[in-house]
């Protein structure tokens, strides 16, 4: 059967892999093709980079990053950051990007994602969503931009399926009230956004431990988990994070 | 190794890979306009010719998909969608596009399985998938809850829903498999990847 995937999601600002803790305190974390290299030989099923680069004109950098990785890493590709525009996506889906995703973007303009999913195909559009807790009881949950900090008033669970409408193929969900906090996933949020939609959810923000993984997939019913500073500073292996979920009974790629 | 979409390029190439992502009706189209239908027949029918996910699923005579799209008929039967819901054995709902890593089993002997063991990981991104109307078509199955053909082989032809060039060793294994592939004993020096610049 299909294997839930782990994806190390490399955060690159100009080129370096960095990492931040709630997008601040960044800590640099080594060159992305050294690393991408050994997740890919630690048994990672897919790769996310995250173009953190503040200034337009070193966007080109990630570029030639993008081609580099893909020259030798033979696993998907996703990248995100920055995306705005189609000429973006062919730019990066020529530099042997398999998907990309979109965040800010779609926020602004949702008809950019069905025009992307039109000219490129759904299987390499993922839309990221930066959601946080806004109520308790009921759980709400609301869209913010800029790293967490511009309320939108957008419900996730509705734009969730709205993007998938517009021709999302996967989301990738970040829960910005856990993201760099190692306390684990929004479980409850992964698993609302899961059960609404038809389409692949990745889960984001939180993982300090492998238990974190197991739970994303089990209780949160993601299909995919993405997490960086477990693995950027070798903390555990890819392999190690896969042996654990399998111990538990998950179904994954050994 | 060369991109092309050029029909003269294509019929001088010793192998022709059918890449392919997107939806079915738009590589149709695409073929029509460049007129490469007939060229994609031609090398199908003559030269060793790697069809990968939609570049299988084109093989067909017809797809389900954008309410129905005649293909090229180079194998007899036609493209399903998953029909939801899918359950696992759980009873949890699986997601459609089938996306990730999976298992493929071979069902038969081949040349492109050489050195890949049985039940090996490959990755899937479709929702779509081809169903021959003849089992000996079927070089290969996955399950996604029940079995589902994941290869198709015939002559020249072989053709997979997986992506080999995605799939880490096993896929590059395959690939190496395809360059070395003589079906019908011939010499080849050259292959040619059907493609044009997004």
């Amino acid at each position: 059967m299909l294997a839930k995937r782990i994806i190390p999601c490399l955060d690159v600002d100009n080129g370096r892999v960095v990492k931040g803790v709630r997008f601040v305190d960044i800590r640099d974390a080594g060159d992305p093709v050294e690393i991408a290299r050994r997740y890919d030989a630690e048994g990672a099923d897919e790769l996310a980079f995250l173009d953190i680069t503040a200034s337009h004109e070193d966007r080109e950098t990630m570029v030639h990053v993008v081609e580099q990785v893909a020259g030798e890493v033979f696993i998907p590709l996703t990248v995100g950051g920055g995306i705005r525009t189609l000429d973006d996506i062919r730019r990066m889906l020529n530099a042997g990007a398999d998907k990309v995703s979109i965040n800010t973007a779609a926020v602004f303009d949702p008809e950019f994602v069905k025009a992307a999913a039109e000219r490129f195909g759904s299987q390499c559009i993922v839309v990221a969503i930066d959601a946080k807790q806004v109520a308790a009881d009921p759980p709400r949950w609301e869209i913010f931009t800029h790293g967490g900090r511009k309320p939108t008033g957008l419900e996730a669970i509705a734009w969730a399926k709205r993007m998938v409408d517009y021709g999302a193929g996967e989301i990738l969900l970040t829960s910005m009230d856990r993201d760099g906090t190692r306390v684990g996933f929004d479980l409850g949020l992964t698993r609302a956004i899961s059960d609404a939609v038809s389409v692949p959810v990745i889960a984001s923000g939180g993982v300090g431990a492998l238990r974190h993984l197991a739970e994303g997939v089990r209780e949160g019913r993601a299909d995919a988990v993405l997490a960086a500073s477990i693995f950027h500073f070798a903390e555990h292996t890819v392999r190690e994070a896969k042996e654990f979920m399998a111990a538990q009974g998950i179904e994954v790629r050994l | 190794m060369v991109v092309t979409s050029d029909g003269d390029e294509i019929l001088d190439a010793d192998r022709v890979v059918f890449p392919g992502v997107g939806a079915i009706r738009d590589c149709m189209r695409a073929l029509k306009r460049l007129r490469l239908e007939p060229v994609v027949r031609t090398a199908a029918t003559h030269k060793p010719f790697l069809g990968i996910c939609l570049g299988m699923q084109a093989l067909l005579q017809e797809s389900e998909e954008n309410g129905g799209t005649a293909c090229l008929g180079l194998i007899p039967g036609r493209v399903r969608r998953f029909q939801e819901p899918l359950l696992d054995p759980r009873g949890q709902p699986l997601k459609v596009p089938h996306m990730g890593w999976n298992r493929v089993h071979p069902q038969r002997d081949h040349p492109l399985w050489e050195g890949i063991a049985t039940d090996r990981w490959f990755y899937f991104v479709h929702s779509y998938y081809a169903v021959a109307d003849e089992p000996r078509w079927v070089a290969a199955t996955t399950d996604y809850p029940g079995a589902f053909t994941s290869a198709l082989a015939s002559g020249n032809i072989f053709a997979v829903q997986f992506h080999p060039e995605k799939s880490q060793a096993d896929g590059l294994r395959l690939l190496a498999n395809f360059l070395h592939w003589n079906p019908e004993g011939g010499h080849t020096r050259q292959a040619t990847v059907l493609g044009s610049d997004q």
